[in-house]
């Protein structure tokens, strides 16, 4: 899919600040932050189609279009005119998270505590979870002027994301739709984080998570961690068919260190890359929260009971058949907890060959059942929208939408970066 | 189940805004005959991709599962009718699938071809396997790898303890209520835990 123009064309990021303190998860309060985030479409007069769109790991608010830089958003198959959520029916806000290192208060800034004397945050930052995320968004959302979005997505991490929103917050949605989700990670998955936990703070240049200070960054550790994470997003099939046992040369070297085998070369190149532009106290912090994710923990290990407030949100959940990391057996316990409280929930399970990278891809049967279902969201929209029009005046179409709506379509053939992002 | 007036005719045997579980529901019309008619809910289960798609977008709820897996994902007497129409004669363990719509459900709805059909018996008296309408696949290629009759559905049904409350034939969209074993090319049971 490189070199496809981005139907939703040039967009520039906004950011908005907040002083009323976060309490978090942890006990500890986030006293002040402000958030990055991005929009794509109209929000109606009625401020009824609008469509939060959460990332996973290593991904941001750029979620469709491209920025002057040419970097195109991480779900722009998805999003866009004409596409399976189209921003001609829907106003779609991407949002960064907290602790991340793109743009929303994280690691990198400066800690406001006077004892930092002026400090970033770095291994300081709060540890923060998918419900504290939820709940900042949550402030984003009202402060745009929604007080009910029709839809919160989210793929992996994100998923999680939408979930939470539906558990805690389900007045203020009225479709979840979570993707390639889970809703805890497995011991596994916990240890494949620990592994590029241990990767990154075992790193000689990481300084207990103040790096910053001493001008290095732990490039190693982060390559590693990398490395660990992609095995984990790619299945055995596809890294089979794209690498298979080829060698970088003609002849074995017969060396223990050198790269012998292509798939070591992708790796060692996609760890580097990442290790170029990912902040590690942020990936300390994201891999923490994918590990604390757990809704059913309050009740007991019960899911059900768990997704018991969500009973009136309306649900598309899609798993991928190769996906070993978030298991279509994952995906189908959240379903069997919504039937279980009478949910509407609908699941489709993609008979995909990439693995977990499969939720980024635009893989026909995918995004058709996404297509078919943000359909759904979109009728209730308009009917909504013909029932309130007459109480709503066309001059309170916002401002908020700004210049990023004036989409400019696909003039630009932008080339995308040659690999997808890939994201958990 | 094409012909829509089967389907009214099923239709009608569900209660109004019963909860409803239909198991292999294809395109979803059922369901949304039942919703708008019935102010019916429920799921549709359906392992088709092409059906999944259509299903949603018919507004139905739709699961995407393989039957032959089981329904461990609904907890028993959770629908108040389970739908089983046209799949049974797909599935393996036909029998536990039986067994596993009494459990699920209040009612049971079955609808199957009946291979005991005059025009099958006819042909299989000149030594052919039948091709029908119904039953429209070649002995080599068809789905259909549980293949019985009005009357065999009759005593599976008392063998896993099912009290049958009706049953009837549909041929050509009417419903036959004497000889369905010779008369109708399609059988249907309504049935609940005995």
């Amino acid at each position: 899919m490189s070199g496809a123009g981005s139907a939703v064309g040039q967009v520039t990021p906004q950011t908005l600040y907040f002083d009323e303190p976060l309490p978090l998860q942890s006990g500890a309060v986030l006293s002040h932050y402000h958030l990055a985030f991005e929009t794509y479409g109209t929000l109606n007069a009625s401020r009824s189609n609008a469509v939060l769109v959460c990332h996973a790991l290593n991904a941001s608010h750029h979620v469709a279009g491209v920025w002057a830089d040419g970097s195109v958003g991480w779900w722009d198959n998805l999003v866009g005119p004409g596409l399976p959520l189209d921003t001609t029916k829907f106003f779609v806000i991407g949002v960064n998270n907290l602790g991340s290192c793109f743009g929303s208060t994280g690691p990198m800034h400066t800690n406001p505590d006077p004892a930092a004397k002026g400090r970033p945050w770095g291994a300081d930052f709060p540890v923060v979870t998918v419900e504290d995320w939820v709940d900042a968004q949550v402030r984003l959302v009202q402060r745009l002027g929604i007080t009910q979005l029709a839809a919160v997505v989210g793929g992996s991490l994100g998923g999680m994301q939408a979930l939470a929103w539906a558990v805690r917050h389900p007045q203020a949605l009225r479709h979840c739709v979570a993707v390639a989700t889970a809703p805890n990670l497995s011991a596994q998955n916990i240890a494949f984080n620990e592994v590029a936990r241990r990767a990154i703070i075992t790193d000689p240049d990481f300084h207990g998570g103040h790096f910053y200070a001493h001008g290095v960054v732990p490039k190693r550790g982060l390559t590693v961690a990398r490395m660990v994470g992609h095995i984990t997003y790619l299945s055995d099939d596809a890294m089979g068919a794209k690498f298979g046992r080829q060698l970088r040369a003609a002849e074995l070297a017969y060396s223990t260190q050198e790269i012998e085998f292509q798939i070591e070369s992708y790796l060692r190149h996609q760890g580097d890359k990442f290790s170029q532009y990912f902040d590690a106290n942020t990936y300390l912090l994201i891999t923490r929260a994918l590990d604390y994710f757990d809704p059913a923990r309050a009740h007991g290990g019960n899911l059900t009971a768990a997704l018991a407030p969500a009973r009136g949100v309306g649900f598309l959940l899609v798993s991928f058949t190769t996906d070993w990391r978030f298991a279509p057996a994952r995906a189908r316990q959240i379903v069997k907890a919504l039937v279980d409280n009478r949910a509407a929930v609908n699941y489709a399970e993609i008979d995909a060959p990439q693995g977990h990278d499969a939720f980024l891809l635009d893989d026909p049967r995918y995004h058709a059942v996404m297509r078919a279902y943000f359909e759904r969201v979109s009728g209730q929209v308009s009917g909504q929208v013909s029932e309130q029009i007459s109480e709503q005046v066309s001059e309170q179409i916002s401002e908020q939408t700004g210049e990023q709506t004036s989409a400019k379509l696909s003039e630009q053939l932008l080339e995308q970066p040659s690999e997808r992002v890939s994201t958990t | 189940m094409s012909p829509r007036q089967d389907l009214e005719i099923i239709a009608s045997l569900v209660p109004q805004g019963a909860r409803v579980l239909d198991l292999g529901c294809g395109d979803g019309e059922l369901l949304a005959l039942l919703r708008d008619r019935k102010a019916c809910t429920g799921y549709g289960i359906e392992l088709d991709d092409g059906n999944v798609l259509k299903s949603l977008q018919r507004g139905v709820n739709v699961i995407q599962l393989n039957l032959e897996e089981g329904l461990a994902l609904f907890d028993d007497r959770s629908f108040d009718v389970v739908l089983q129409l046209e799949t049974l004669q797909n599935l393996r363990r036909t029998e536990a699938m039986l067994l596993e719509t009494a459990r699920v459900g209040r009612i049971g709805i079955v609808s199957f071809p009946n291979f005991a059909h005059w025009p099958n018996r006819l042909q299989v008296l000149n030594g052919r396997m039948p091709v029908t309408r119904v039953l429209p696949y070649q002995w080599y290629d068809t789905p259909n790898i549980r293949v019985g009759t009005f009357a065999d559905f009759a005593v599976l049904a008392r063998r896993c303890g099912l009290k049958v409350t009706d049953s009837f034939g549909l041929q050509a969209g009417r419903v036959v209520r004497t000889a369905p074993n010779l008369r109708a090319s399609v059988a249907v049971f309504k049935f609940e835990r005995g």
